[in-house]
């Protein structure tokens, strides 16, 4: 039993260690850039340059797009196959699984091959360019978005649901927005939060698709430019994605409190 | 009053629609799913069609393999070979230290607030790639990092002394490891939270040594799902981009960075060869991926119950 | 000395006591059945037995010798768990053979004992199925043969059929009594169903809250139940209010009517006694005489047909009372509403 739980904090503080460490060495590099004081002008730097907040906006903007239009694309798919066609599902899950086979360098390298030439042109204006990051982006979250909502809907008895809107006399568009969607809350809202994660800070799509206008390629720029600047921004992303998780826990733990409520009852 | 006649209407015409609703039912089952489908087909399969294609076309646009003969010079088969080689290596650490930690907070009893604790950071972490790792890593082991100073200064170990350094394959594999080991954490959490205590108990009850119930109970049952983790992390590993161009500026010999490379402008000389290169990861990729569908399978099915 | 002995054994979880001073002897191949609600006590007791809990204070002797602190892998005891806990990594014949590997046994002698307990559950083709391939009712089987194998001193099982379908949980559960009786071996079964624990042990232990209620055959426990709460656990029992009740007449008013009661069993009475009557002692019909009888008479509530009996509310006066009499096939069923009469002897109730 003691040599257990020796073990157990031991690995625990190994990879804690192996976490921790680095944040700190990147915190504290990102406080001294001045000579013999710690200073956070390193951060102040990074606040006052406009391109900062422009590419911050920029990269929130596509983020918000991917996840409208991700949502808008695997909810309804993800319903219609539980509700009607079954057979389709290993299809579907297959086609949602593709972005861990193809890694997403290649897929960039594909769209771009694919999207630059007639008949689409998209790279030729920076609205198409905008597109074809979003639609990237889509591909690239769809593995994690596909399984958090088919989890989700795993949970809500869609069939029942369904029969019981229809019988009250609900459309389709009502029963999709107004009882699946609102049931589906969690499952929704951690897709988001994980796709704002994953795509804010991306790099490899955004670099060859709009390169700097996004917040990946700026903060590459920085790491080549400046020394101390790259440090704060790297703890200013890191925080980024630590409150995003974060909100995802408390929507998770809002779930499982739930249904330890339900289950003592 | 007029209340109950209009009901009675639209029952009468719902009745009627169910009548006519049979013959467009093809048309109707579709509709829900042809978004998903005509975006998929635009945005993963065309594009993934046209490398495939390409890279068995010469610059003439006639079939040819050569490029795929191409693939085995030694400058590009020892790219692939060291991207192998560093997703093999981040993955079998990482999945071991994932494990470890894993197997700490769910059978190892640590109090709920560690576990939850582990399972944010590791959401976070496991986020946490590209080029914020990379800078964080420099700031970590690069010459000045706090580690590689206090290692000097306090234990009177130079590390780049001894040869290391963080834009070599060790460099790089420590960094990699950073996100491996807590995507572990994430993907093997939910199997040994499956496992049952009455496993253990019967096993004890039976006779069994604590060191027999792992060897003959609990390994064999974690096994499929410890493999295939580690399967999903060669594939996070072999496909990272971000965090070796901006650690290394793209010197170091990574498959993801010679297909980088081939995009901003053909290096190769050889279009053909640069599609090709791009094919041989994706074949990769598939086979990994068929071995952690068949043991994914092999585990869902013991663990069913 | 008893084969196995429980002497006050407690067991403490932080601030609730979860098992309190039980006592129980058992002789070598008794099948014992601890019986009660969830919570009570009785799979806590069974995990005490088998060593996968300590007891706070008290002692357990298996055979004269004290196993109370002994790990569970040496006890020797065989334990059958409700989720069948078949290791889902080995095939049935493994599953089997594990018990008899871990003691190292010859390899030809663990295939001869396997083959032996395949046949004794009547799975023998199954050999080399995997858990999963097999019914609940086949996994459960499993176990118990997986459990036999060893030959342990006592074979424990822990609400065996609770997870399994009502036809299957009938089957198995004669095949449990079978193979007990057939290998002799001593059994202790922990069940919430009364019928599961009436119909195959030699005792029954009735627990409730953490304390034994009572320990005794099970038709001393339907019949001469020794606690309110044994009475009201086992079977269905009315409980009539009374008052002017004459200890020395033996005899109280219940509902207007006199009766007369049974005064065999000395007991202490409650401060608000009432009267214990099953619902097949009562028999509908007309005013019967004599010493032992007793009559009430009202109107009929409702009626329920349950199938192999039919069940009576009767209101006698204002207090409602079950009658069940058997069911036949051209039975003429009373109506709500009918007057009725109930007969009893006086044997059939007593004073609680």
């Amino acid at each position: 039993m003691k040599r257990t739980s020796f073990w157990s904090w031991f690995w625990v503080a190994i990879g804690s260690l192996y976490f921790f460490l680095p944040l700190l060495s990147t915190f504290d590099f990102s406080l001294r850039a001045k000579k013999g004081v710690l200073t956070f002008i390193a951060y102040e730097n990074v606040f006052k340059d406009p391109q900062f907040w422009s590419t911050i906006r920029f990269s929130l903007v596509i983020a918000l797009f991917t996840v409208i239009f991700s949502i808008l694309l695997v909810v309804p798919t993800v319903y219609w196959i539980r509700l009607r066609l079954p057979q389709l599902r290993m299809l579907v899950e297959f086609i949602s699984m593709l972005s861990y086979v193809i890694p997403a360098i290649v897929l960039v390298f594909g769209l771009i091959r694919v999207f630059s030439g007639a008949p689409f042109h998209l790279t030729n204006s920076y609205f198409g360019t905008y597109v074809l990051l979003v639609a990237a982006y889509v591909v690239l979250t769809l593995p994690f978005v596909f399984r958090a909502i088919d989890t989700g809907m795993s949970a809500i008895d869609v069939r029942a649901l369904t029969e019981a809107a229809q019988s009250l006399g609900a459309g389709r568009g009502t029963i999709l927005f107004r009882v699946i969607f609102p049931n589906l809350r969690v499952a929704i809202l951690s897709s988001v939060f994980l796709t704002l994660a994953t795509v804010i800070g991306e790099y490899t799509m955004a670099s060859f698709i709009v390169g700097i206008k996004a917040f990946g390629p700026y903060m590459s720029l920085i790491g080549q430019n400046k020394t101390y600047e790259s440090s704060s921004i790297t703890i200013i992303s890191f925080t980024m994605t630590w409150a995003l998780m974060m909100v995802i826990q408390v929507f998770n733990r809002d779930k499982t409190k739930r249904s330890s409520l339900s289950g003592v009852r | 009053m007029s209340n109950k006649n209009q009901l009675t209407t639209n029952t009468k015409m719902k009745r009627d629609a169910l009548e006519v609703r049979p013959k467009n039912s093809f048309l109707s089952n579709w509709i829900g799913v042809t978004p998903f489908f005509i975006f998929t087909l635009f945005f993963i399969v065309l594009p993934s069609v046209s490398l495939v294609t390409r890279a068995f076309q010469d610059n003439a646009g006639n079939f040819t393999l050569r490029n795929f003969l191409d693939l085995f010079s030694p400058a590009i088969l020892s790219s692939y070979w060291v991207s192998i080689r560093i997703s093999f290596a981040t993955a079998l650490a990482g999945g071991l230290l994932g494990f470890l930690m894993a197997y700490a907070i769910t059978v190892g009893k640590l109090p709920d607030g560690v576990r939850s604790g582990i399972l944010t950071f590791s959401g976070v972490a496991s986020n946490f790639a590209g080029v914020p790792l990379a800078f964080a890593f420099v700031a970590t082991m690069g010459r000045t990092g706090m580690v590689t100073v206090l290692l000097k200064n306090v234990f009177h170990i130079n590390i780049y002394n001894m040869g290391f350094n963080l834009y070599s394959f060790l460099g790089l594999s420590l960094t990699y490891t950073f996100f491996q080991f807590p995507l572990m954490i994430l993907v093997i959490t939910p199997a040994l939270d499956g496992l049952k205590k009455e496993w253990k108990e019967a096993a004890e009850n039976l006779g069994a040594s604590q060191g027999m119930y792992l060897r003959k109970v609990l390994l064999p049952i974690l096994m499929p799902s410890i493999l295939g983790g580690m399967i999903l992390l060669f594939g996070n590993s072999f496909g990272a981009y971000a965090t070796a161009y901006s650690l290394t500026g793209g010197f170091i010999n990574l498959i993801t960075i010679m297909v980088g490379s081939q995009i901003k402008g053909d290096v190769l000389y050889n279009p053909g060869l640069g599609y090709a290169l791009a094919v041989g990861m994706v074949i990769v990729m598939l086979i990994m991926m068929i071995f952690y569908y068949l043991l994914r399978r092999r585990s869902e099915r013991w663990l069913r119950k | 000395m008893a084969f196995i002995e429980l002497s006050n054994i407690s067991k403490v979880y932080g601030t609730t006591t979860v098992v309190e001073k039980v006592n129980l002897e058992a002789e070598k191949g008794e099948f014992i059945s601890f019986l009660g609600p969830s919570g009570c006590g009785k799979t806590t007791t069974l995990r005490m037995v088998a060593g996968f809990e300590q007891p706070n204070t008290g002692s357990i002797t298996l055979d004269g010798a004290d196993i109370t602190y002994l790990p569970p892998r040496q006890r020797n005891i065989g334990m059958v768990f409700q989720s069948y806990a078949l290791f889902p990594n080995m095939t049935v014949g493994q599953n089997i053979g594990f018990g008899l590997q871990t003691r190292k046994l010859p390899k030809e002698e663990i295939k001869q004992k396997v083959d032996e307990m395949l046949a004794m559950v009547h799975l023998e083709s199954h050999i080399d199925k995997y858990p999963y391939q097999l019914s609940g009712g086949q996994q459960q089987r499993i176990a118990l043969a997986r459990a036999l194998a060893i030959n342990p001193a006592v074979l424990l099982l822990d609400e065996p059929l609770s997870a399994l379908d009502a036809k299957i949980r009938v089957e198995l559960r004669l095949e449990i009594r079978r193979i007990q009786q057939t290998m002799g071996i001593t059994t202790i079964y922990v069940t919430h169903d009364q019928e599961e624990a009436m119909l195959l042990s030699d005792r029954v232990v009735v627990m409730s809250q953490g304390h034994v209620e009572q320990i005794g055959p099970p038709s001393r426990i339907y019949n001469y139940p020794a606690t309110e709460f044994v009475a009201q656990f086992v079977g269905q029992l009315n409980l009539l209010p009374v008052s002017a009740v004459d200890m020395a007449s033996a005899t109280c008013t219940v509902a207007g009517h006199t009766i007369r009661f049974e005064t065999s069993v000395a007991r202490e009475l409650s401060e608000s006694p009432r009267l214990a009557i099953r619902p097949e002692e009562l028999q509908i019909g007309f005013p019967a005489a004599g010493e032992e009888a007793n009559t009430l008479s009202g109107e009929i509530a409702s009626v329920l047909f349950l199938g192999a009996i039919v069940r009576l509310r009767v209101l006698v006066n204002g207090v409602l009372i079950t009658a069940d009499i058997f069911n036949e096939r051209n039975i003429t069923f009373p109506r709500a509403g009918d007057e009725i009469v109930l007969n009893f002897s006086k044997h059939a109730c007593w004073l609680i």
